[in-house]
């Protein structure tokens, strides 16, 4: 089953540029699905049009199967969202924000939330604005997991806090899927980290979907070729990205494990950070541009 | 309990990584029969890895009969590997040691210690098929 789909979304802001164009694809349920792309590629743009923020331009999205509609957000019950920074009602004290998510949610658990913010150290008649960044953070999860969302959205989370509340933050949310059926869809630059907690991807380039996929089978389905320099005409299947040198050159193509290799060539696996970078690093493509 | 770790350099999956410290520890008994591992939200939380990853080495490690799951306990280890006495990894690595350190004064650096290990292995293995 999936837990969101997108059928041709797109999004323009009054008669300027589109934000976001042609996107498809289906994220699959329970899952931990990383949303990548430069600044401006449209991240958050996708993140608020899945989540009824936003209204598309064109194109569909549906929750669970059932198709978003903003005249009626029923459906939003089962969606959590994180804004980017974690914005709070500063001067909320953080039992005021707990008692503002129940009287807002039919399904809040906040014995969960306490139990939760009581292992992390916070205090709940501190004011949210005299919270550290990372404890913001942490209520700002907290809160968005308390009301037992089954998707939960969040845009690029963790990306203000420091490497410790970093850590911290990633590992309650880790926690807080091993608990759930929880889907997450996160935007995030820390590519680095993407391989340990993500196994779904979506990249986006310039307002169109480049790449998407299990990270398993991503991985799998590439590799890198080195061997001597090709002839330039040559074309090679599946080309992403290649790097010469004077006589040697290295491709990262797009073809599965099981395809043989020239003997020419030696074949190496990619990391999926590599391969990321590549991807995001691609010359425009004729159509993309517009 | 049982704690494990990430190397995120090694290029090694983590799936991997977990499987084989587990099977690690039991070889040189860090793990004994009955002794329970980490729940997966436990060490999902620990390493900050996707909770998917931890239960896909748990169920790896039970096809290869290394653990067991017990309902409603949790994940225990029933130690299915030959495991050799301390004394004689001990002795062995005593021995090990030495031979690296006249291996490094003789010049020779660690890929070519490995190299010469992995032949030596394949020699033997050979070997053994003959025989």
């Amino acid at each position: 089953m999936t837990a969101l789909r997108v059928e041709g979304l797109g999004k323009r802001y009054g008669r300027g540029t589109w934000a976001l164009r042609e996107c498809t694809f289906d994220l699959p349920q329970g899952r931990i699905i990383g949303l990548v792309g430069a600044n401006g590629a449209g991240k958050t743009t996708l993140l608020h049009l899945a989540i009824g923020l936003l209204s598309p331009t064109e194109g569909s999205v549906f929750l669970f199967g059932r198709p978003l509609r903003m005249d009626r957000p029923a459906g939003l019950a089962e969606v959590g969202f994180v804004a980017q920074d974690h914005p709070l009602y500063r001067g909320f004290t953080v039992a005021d924000l707990l008692h503002f998510g129940r009287s807002m949610n039919r399904r809040f658990d906040e014995t969960t939330a306490r139990k939760r913010l009581a292992e992390l150290g916070i205090p709940l008649d501190r004011r949210a604005g005299r919270l550290s960044g990372g404890q913001q953070a942490q209520v700002a999860l907290t809160l968005a997991l308390a009301k037992q969302p089954r998707l939960l959205v969040l845009d690029e989370p963790a990306a203000s806090l420091d490497p410790l509340a970093r850590r911290e933050f990633m590992s309650t949310l880790m926690g807080a899927v091993a608990d759930s059926e929880l889907t997450v869809l996160l935007s995030s630059h820390a590519i680095g980290e993407l391989e340990r907690v993500c196994d779904h991807l979506v990249l986006l380039r310039k307002g169109r979907m480049c790449l998407a996929g299990d990270t398993d089978e991503l991985v799998a389905g590439h590799r890198v070729l080195s061997g001597p320099r090709p002839d330039a005409n040559a074309a090679m299947q599946g080309l992403v990205a290649a790097t010469h040198g004077p006589r040697q050159s290295h491709l990262l193509v797009r073809q599965p494990v099981t395809v043989p290799v020239h003997p020419h060539w030696e074949a190496n696996p990619v990391s999926l950070e590599e391969l990321v970078l590549a991807y995001l690093a691609q010359p425009e493509t004729k159509e993309g541009r517009d | 309990m049982f704690a494990f770790r990430l190397d995120t350099r090694s290029g090694v999956p983590t799936y991997l990584q977990l499987v084989e410290q587990v099977r690690h520890g039991l070889l040189l008994g860090y793990l004994q029969d009955g002794d329970q591992l980490p729940t997966v939200r436990d060490v999902a939380a620990a390493l900050v890895v996707n909770p998917n990853t931890v239960a896909k080495a748990y169920r790896e490690l039970e096809r290869a009969g290394l653990v067991a799951p017990r309902a409603g306990q949790g994940t225990f280890v029933t130690g299915n590997v030959d495991r050799v006495p301390a004394a004689t990894y001990a002795k062995l690595s005593a021995r090990l040691r030495a031979w690296v350190n006249a291996a490094r004064e003789a010049g020779l650096g660690p890929d070519q210690v490995r190299a010469l290990v992995t032949a030596i292995l394949d020699e033997d293995r050979s070997k053994a098929r003959a025989a």
